[in-house]
């Protein structure tokens, strides 16, 4: 199939996946495996005082039961479970190690691990484990490990982790309070999210008794951040690891950690040298798996009498969970940069204090740091057309950067500079698709009548960082590793073509659209490229997929590495024709002499000749096979304006979605048909944060919600079809122009749907609404004329 | 049991649930399961063609039975004469293609299914009857969007 860059192809990967043929991790089988079973702790936090494995291990099919303090005498590791982002220098990071050694602190976390011979037999082990524990007080919010004296870890003299200020110019932040004509202050909540991957998580680890190797099969979104980590917290060397992420479910951050069960597979594995594995049960998977969101977010706008903004201050108040995983305290970061969204705003200061909280840890939940951004600073926005009294799409135009019209490098008081945006214009579409006027005369209508359901209309102009990132960024803000990622391109001598890709797909098409990059720069059918990944020995070097990185970094070097192909092979077929390289043109595939189409020669025609090397220019070294490291120059800031209509049950208080349009640019697109599911699907992740999902706690930490009975991802009947539309404003941070499309649709849709929410209820003199907006905070709202 | 037009004798613990039976005895691993609680659909198949989540039945009590699960599907489309498309599919399975009506693919398998059997008992559907007739189904990639239009497409719908 002749597909390019641009073109709606439909995907290469969907074949197997449905008929059935793709293999998930837990459809993997190896010869004499165990399975392991995790006896959790049923306590938020306790010290540990006895555990007796002896009944359990006397049960058939049962091989061993291990503890915590048995493992840690076996000396499996050598360090605790990495986070690989200290935010400062001073961040506290209590040790975290797979299983409990004396103190637990959080429901789920591993106090024994037991290997029997099947799934039912490890299931049934684990009942037979006995723990008893002297149970401590346990922190079960943000707040209460801020506000009360109730310590997380007893070890810790505090449960607040680090403090993390962004504040440029102090001064100038102040001054611009001082002299604001119209301030506001909001205080948001940005609940915990369970991120629910269709796929749970799964390990199968084989070793190879006689050399020492271990290959790990594991559901996961990083195996070659996978491979450095296990080598490092284990000591096991990094070239007897292998590391394949077989067909993975979906992963939106939850697949992006070091996970107690990796390490636990690996170093068993190793040393009983049987393979052993484990699939997480959906409702274990609430206190195995990482959560996102769960912050405090308190927003301070100061703007002229014209709404037109002096600066924006915002302190956060982070729940790290109970332990720091891999990226853990630098999430709430990721946001920190955009809490003055599309604005140009003069001055800026941003604050973080992260703390700990006996409930499962947080980390990575599509869109990191930013979802929660950008809901801060729109639903501010909103609050703000309010106080000046001009409409939500007023305020937004007075204050996008450049007003609204195209701009390129700007210097945002947040110190990030953006590629480049063109606001104005994704706002005017958005509000023509939706007939925003038209809108807002049935809400009037409505109001007025008293007349059928409540209307409510948001919007939300969001921008986000996409491309992770130029490394030493990365290293400016102490993240452990840096932000390039690494491509071969080669040519074989059929004539076919294998492109080895670092990034990993989890579910986003990359085997599509890397085909269409080299079909577009080599001349040549997708059919005749293959793509290698997610296997550590095809494709040793790479950094993964995660934070929408993977076409604006991944695709490019894979764009670059095919040019340089192309350039040797015009170095060929220079010398096949005797002429010069400078005379010689490509287009479609071919090369040719110029002013002698006759002399042509395709570039698959001489992938035999570079094999062969009979004939090779002296001094070339024999195939066509090139690879880059792409590290980008800055990040890409995609962009978008969205618009969510909602209808309101004053009776119930129920909330339907009944409209939603969205009007994104993430620069050029190589795969419109992906683009589209993409900003599908993370629109309705957002949707769902703001209007269905919450992991909730008891007093004593107790998941209350966990199994999907209780924790509301919404179907296809809680959600309308959606409009979406583009415009296309080219990044300057990668020769393709283009910036990411993952985490977009998340990072707009929470606000639109709240923005629209409150917009709805604000003639019962609501005017701000907490995250999920269920029927029972809706209908109370209207009661009490108040949020 | 009969499963995907081939014959199946096995001695299995009575608490064995069909899915897994299907996966670790038989092999069939394209039903999945992503859940434990019956809410999520991932594992539906067809069981003497009414779509039946497999994580809600025991192996035992498919005795006898015929099963069509997604490496059947096509098949027995084929054996009816109702595939279609160059891959010569169930009408379905290219639907979801041609609509993109999948990312990840985990969930693919239980709502190709689930929506084989709503579109065969309501021939068609309305958009809205669509949306609930997958209800028991999750997707965590696509939105629904496309599976939606997927499924109207067969049926000469548009949503």
């Amino acid at each position: 199939m002749t597909a390019t860059i641009g073109t709606a192809m439909i995907r290469k990967e969907d074949p197997p996946l449905l008929t059935g043929e793709n293999k998930f991790v837990d459809d993997i089988h190896a010869p004499g495996e165990l399975w392991m079973g995790m006896v959790r702790s049923t306590s938020a936090h306790a010290k540990i005082t006895s555990i007796d494995t002896s009944a359990a291990e006397q049960m058939p099919g049962v091989h061993s039961v291990y503890t915590g303090a048995q493992l840690d005498e076996m000396n499996l590791w050598l360090a605790p479970l990495p986070c690989a982002w200290p935010v400062t220098d001073d961040m506290v990071n209590p040790p975290h190690y797979p299983v409990a050694i004396d103190e637990v602190h959080h429901v789920g976390e591993i106090v024994a691990v037991v290997l029997a011979t099947s799934r039912y037999l490890a299931a049934d082990a684990i009942e037979h484990v006995v723990v008893d524990y002297d149970y401590l007080p346990a922190v079960t919010s943000v707040a209460q490990a801020r506000d009360s004296g109730v310590l997380a870890h007893s070890e810790l003299d505090a449960n607040k982790a680090y403090h993390w200020p962004l504040v440029p110019d102090p001064d100038a932040l102040d001054a611009a309070f001082e002299n604001a004509a119209h301030t506001i202050t909001a205080d948001f909540v940005q609940q915990r999210l369970i991120p629910a991957a269709m796929e749970p998580r799964g390990v199968l680890a084989v070793p190879s008794p006689m050399g020492g190797d271990v290959t790990l099969y594991s559901a996961t979104q990083v195996p070659h951040i996978l491979k450095v980590m296990i080598a490092a917290t284990t000591g096991i060397p990094e070239q007897k690891l292998r590391i394949i992420a077989p067909a993975v479910g979906g992963g939106f951050g939850a697949k992006l950690n070091v996970n107690p069960d990796e390490i636990l597979a690996v170093t068993l594995a190793q040393k009983i040298g049987l393979p052993v594995r484990w699939t997480e049960s959906r409702t274990e998977a609430a206190g195995s798996t990482h959560h996102g969101r769960g912050q405090l977010q308190h927003v301070e706008l100061a703007a002229d009498s014209d709404g037109k903004l002096l600066g924006v201050r915002v302190h956060v108040d982070a729940d790290m969970g109970a332990y720091m995983m891999l990226l853990t305290p630098g999430v709430p970061l990721l946001g920190s940069f955009l809490y003055s969204g599309v604005y140009d705003v003069p001055a800026f200061g941003f604050t973080c204090d992260g703390y700990f909280t006996n409930l499962t840890p947080t980390d990575a939940y599509r869109g990191a740091g930013r979802p929660e951004a950008s809901y801060a600073i729109e639903r501010a926005m909103d609050i703000l057309a309010t106080e000046v009294g001009i409409g939500p799409d007023e305020i937004r135009r007075r204050n996008y950067i450049a007003g609204g019209e195209f701009f390129e490098n700007f210097d945002a008081a947040s110190t990030l500079t953006f590629d480049s945006g063109h606001y104005g214009p994704t706002l005017d579409r958005a509000m023509e698709i939706a007939k925003y006027d038209e809108l807002r005369t049935e809400q009037q209508r409505r109001r007025d009548s008293g007349e059928g359901k409540q209307l409510g209309i948001g919007l939300c102009t969001y921008v986000e960082i996409c491309g992770l990132a130029p490394s030493r960024a990365l290293g400016g803000l102490n993240y452990g590793a840096g932000g390039w990622e690494h491509a071969v391109v080669r040519m074989l001598p059929t004539g076919k073509v294998e492109v080895v890709s670092g990034s990993t797909p989890h579910g986003q098409g990359h085997e599509t659209s890397w085909s269409q990059i080299i079909a577009s720069k080599m001349g040549i059918s997708t059919d005749d490229v293959t793509v290698l990944h997610s296997d550590t020995a095809l494709s040793p070097l790479g950094l993964d997929t995660y934070g929408s990185r993977s076409l604006s970094v991944g695709g490019v070097a894979i764009a670059m590495a095919a040019d340089k192909v192309i350039d040797k092979a015009k170095l060929i077929a220079a010398h096949q024709f005797e002429a010069s390289p400078d005379d010689l043109e490509f287009a479609d595939g071919s090369f040719s002499v110029k002013g002698t189409p006759t002399k042509s020669v395709h570039i698959q025609e001489l992938g035999f000749a570079a094999f062969t090397a009979h004939d090779l220019p002296d001094g070339m070294e024999p195939n066509l096979q090139e690879q880059v490291t792409f590290d980008p120059p800055n990040f890409a800031f995609p962009f978008g304006t969205h618009v969510a209509v909602v209808e309101i049950d004053e009776v119930t208080g129920g909330v339907e979605l009944i409209d939603y349009i969205a009007v994104d640019d993430c620069g050029n697109q190589v795969n419109p048909l992906i683009v589209e599911g993409q900003v599908h699907g993370g629109i309705v992740q957002g949707v769902a944060q703001a209007l269905f999902e919450i992991a909730l706690y008891d007093d004593d930490g107790n998941p209350t919600n966990p199994s999907l009975m209780d924790y509301l991802v919404p179907s296809a009947a809680e959600v309308p079809s959606m409009q979406l539309d583009y415009t296309v404003t080219p990044s300057t941070s990668n020769p393709l122009g283009v910036k990411g499309v993952g985490e977009a649709g998340t990072i707009g849709s929470a606000a639109a749907v709240m923005n629209a929410v409150v917009d709805a209820l604000s003639p019962y003199g609501v005017t701000d609404m907490e995250m999920p907006a269920t029927p029972k905070r809706v209908w109370h709202a209207i009661q009490g004329g108040g949020s | 049991m009969i499963v995907n037009g081939e014959s199946h004798t096995r001695e299995v613990e009575p608490r064995t649930l069909l899915v897994h039976f299907l996966r670790d005895e038989l092999a069939q691993t394209g039903t999945n399961i992503g859940c434990d609680t019956s809410s999520c659909g991932a594992c539906t198949i067809h069981i003497d063609g009414r779509s039946v989540k497999s994580c809600t039945m025991l192996a035992v009590q498919a005795d006898g039975a015929a099963i069509t699960t997604i490496e059947g599907l096509a098949d027995a489309a084929r054996a009816n004469g109702s595939s279609t498309g160059d891959m010569d599919w169930h009408p379905m399975q290219e639907a979801f293609q041609q609509c993109h009506g999948l990312q990840c693919g985990y969930c693919t398998p239980g709502m190709v299914m689930a929506a084989v059997s709503l579109t065969g008992e309501k021939p068609n559907p309305s958009e809205t009857e669509v949306r609930e007739g997958l209800e028991g189904n999750l997707c965590r990639c696509t939105g629904y969007h496309n599976i939606v239009k997927a499924v109207l497409s067969t049926t000469g719908g548009e949503s």
